[in-house]
């Protein structure tokens, strides 16, 4: 089963949803019949995830009220799926594909390579708060293995030394 | 090109992805005749004559599935496609709807009409975020054009089209669990019967497809069944697209007339051009990570001899004991340095990951198997762990809600019963497992 790390409850903090999100959640809303509203919750997890990086216990009661749900229907929501992140993460968060056909093509050494170089474990987050390195089971491009995929994008046909340069760009704030 | 026919013909003329283009290319000529000429009846009657299976996975004939449609009044019924794609090997429906967004659009529409659904979702899965993007932007220029929402091309249809995403869970692709997870829960399969047919997304009649069953509606109504089932062999008919990967010198997604010899397919031109690295073939899993893998000798001929076809019926020659499955066309091909071992217990670490937990043999079994493959692998494994292997697998099979429990056995039950040597040579070399490969198995000489 996906998920093992506990969501984070931290009673001191302060959630406000910006305009900007309040509007994208009622858009997402309305795709749905009236008394369906559930069903825009996957969708407004990644909303919230895109705006505060991670999902925090509050910012998940929030969006329970806003849903007009129970808060734990948001959190079993958020526990069982494998993209949302219930703790800090680091600024990218680089997923790399380890699936078997990824593997055929050298994901393994890929994820080693990378370990060494941000000098972290898979599911740690670097000291300068840069990176967090995951794994990431198929990612429906297992032609262009291997590959890693970093929020919206996919970054395929990896080597060493392109994932260094990709490591850079990030670094480097030349992707966003 | 042979290998671009019905699907992906126009796929790599500029700017396809818009629906200017799309339409200069003969897009949305099939909705115009459907709305125009056809009842919803005639669509149906169209998508049986083509003898178009289902290409999720299943196979199951989509114009049966669609006459299953439970229809009673004053409730609303839905299509909902299934445009999940997890199964590892398979990223051809991601292809589609990134290059030619608007075939899946047109192929909703006309769907949803022969269903008579005024509401349809695709339910995509959450990494695909960006292909959403593309979705929804193809959407949205296709209600500019009058293809969606009121009174559509003035035929008195209406249909309103909705994408929405999932949140990182191979289990979301079997079909009861994608409703869950529609209707915004955890992704548990439900208990079947009902089958959605009766009961599916918010307990209205529901048909689920996958994005490339849609897309082939297409041409079905374009150019009539009779003309795609005359595409194909017995009752493979029509085109399938394949998506190719691992050690081949050109992966990627192709589509193939139903029928192709494996042989071609892997060395054609056309088509994959062989192994990469001039290595030779060890192993293929020709239909996705859930179908059981074939030893060298069994890809491109069946047991008898035979050579072996792209179709439904020839991939599955010889059943479990030297056959395997079409399945999704997720064909994965190993060179000869590849480990079996490793990629079985690779495969069993990802059902362990997916299952969803709501059985007990599912949920322990598959945590067992990975365990038990994952000793094997690094050196620490037993003779007596292949006959446990084996065991864990019989108490999984058919005990479980839905048939990710099978399909996480079974890949596992034919690694071992094609290379059981390399799995007793792993136990037997502990110190030489992890890092040094087994090589090639000889053909069974048969008497
Ligand atoms: C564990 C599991 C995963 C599945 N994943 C997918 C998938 O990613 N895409 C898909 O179309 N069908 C998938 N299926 C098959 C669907 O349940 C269903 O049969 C299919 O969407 C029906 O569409 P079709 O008849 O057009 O093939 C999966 C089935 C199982 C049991
Ligand atoms: S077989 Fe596995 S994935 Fe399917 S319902 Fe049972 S526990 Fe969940
Ligand atoms: S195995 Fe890596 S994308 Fe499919």
């Amino acid at each position: 089963m996906s998920h093992t790390s506990q969501p984070v409850f931290d009673p001191n903090e302060v959630v406000v949803f910006s305009d900007s999100v309040i509007q994208q959640m009622n858009e997402v809303v309305k795709k749905f019949p009236q008394d369906k509203e559930k069903s825009a919750l996957i969708r407004i997890l990644h909303i919230a995830q895109a705006e505060y990086g991670w999902l925090s216990v509050l910012v998940m009661n929030k969006i329970a009220e806003f849903l007009k749900i129970q808060s734990i229907e948001v959190y079993e929501v958020a526990t069982f799926y494998t993209m949302f992140h219930l703790q800090p993460v680091g600024k990218h968060v680089l997923e790399v594909c380890r699936t078997g056909p990824c593997m055929l093509v050298g994901s393994d050494q890929l994820i080693e390579h990378m370990e060494n170089k941000l000098n972290i474990k898979v599911g740690e987050t670097t000291s300068d708060g840069m990176f967090t390195l995951k794994t990431a089971e198929c990612l429906g491009g297992c032609g262009y293995g291997p590959l890693l995929q970093c929020r919206n994008k996919y970054h395929e046909h990896l080597s060493i030394e392109k994932v260094d340069a990709l490591i850079e760009q990030y670094r480097n704030g030349e992707i966003q | 090109m042979k290998n671009r026919r019905l699907l992906l013909e126009h796929v790599d003329v500029p700017g396809i992805d818009g629906i200017d283009v799309y339409v200069k290319q003969g897009g949305y000529a099939s909705l115009e005749k459907a709305l125009k000429k056809m009842s919803p009846e005639d669509v149906v009657e169209e998508v049986k004559k083509s003898g178009l299976r289902g290409r999720g996975g299943a196979g199951f004939p989509t114009g049966m599935k669609w006459s299953f449609l439970a229809k009673p009044e004053g409730v609303p019924r839905y299509l909902v496609c299934n445009a999940d794609e997890s199964e590892p090997g398979t990223f051809k429906d991601r292809y589609l709807m990134e290059k030619i967004p608007h075939l899946l659009i047109e192929g909703m529409i006309l769907s949803s009409f022969a269903l008579g659904a005024n509401q349809s979702y695709i339910y995509i899965r959450g990494e695909f975020m960006y292909v959403l993007n593309i979705l929804e932007k193809a959407i949205a220029e296709a209600y500019a054009k009058g293809y969606l929402g009121k009174n559509i091309l003035g035929s008195g249809y209406d249909l309103d089209l909705v994408v929405t995403p999932g949140g990182g869970a191979y289990i979301c692709g079997e079909e009861t669990a994608l409703l869950e997870s529609l209707e915004g829960k955890r992704g548990n399969p439900r208990i079947k019967p009902p089958f959605p047919a009766v009961k599916g997304l918010w307990g209205c009649p529901t048909v689920v497809n996958n994005v490339e069953s849609i897309a082939a509606v297409v041409p079905i109504v374009r150019d009539g069944g009779d003309a795609y089932a005359a595409i194909g062999i017995g009752r493979s008919t029509g085109t399938k697209l394949i998506s190719a990967c691992g050690n081949l010198a050109r992966p990627g997604v192709y589509e193939i007339d139903l029928g192709l010899s494996v042989e071609e397919f892997i060395y054609g031109d056309d088509y994959c051009r062989g192994i990469a690295n001039g290595k030779q073939l060890k192993a293929c899993v020709p239909g996705g990570s859930s179908v059981p893998i074939l030893p060298h000798f069994l890809v491109t001929k069946t047991a008898t001899g035979e050579d072996r076809l792209m179709t439904y019926e020839s991939l599955a020659e010889g059943g479990f004991a030297s056959g395997s499955m079409l399945g999704s066309g997720g064909f994965i091909v190993f060179d000869e340095d590849q480990c079996i071992v490793r990629n079985t217990w690779n495969f069993a670490r990802f059902y362990a990951h997916e299952s969803c937990g709501q059985c007990s043999p599912c949920r322990e079994g598959t945590g067992w198997m990975e365990k038990v493959l994952s000793r094997i692998e690094h050196g620490q494994g037993h003779m007596h762990d292949i006959d446990l292997l084996a065991d864990i697998n019989k108490k999984i099979e058919g005990n479980t809600i839905c048939p990710l429990g099978d399909a996480a056995a079974w890949p596992v039950a034919a690694a071992i019963h094609h290379f059981r040597e390399e799995f007793e040579w792993h136990i037997k070399h502990p110190s030489e497992a992890q890092t040094r490969n087994y090589g090639l198995i000889q053909q069974p000489v048969v008497a």
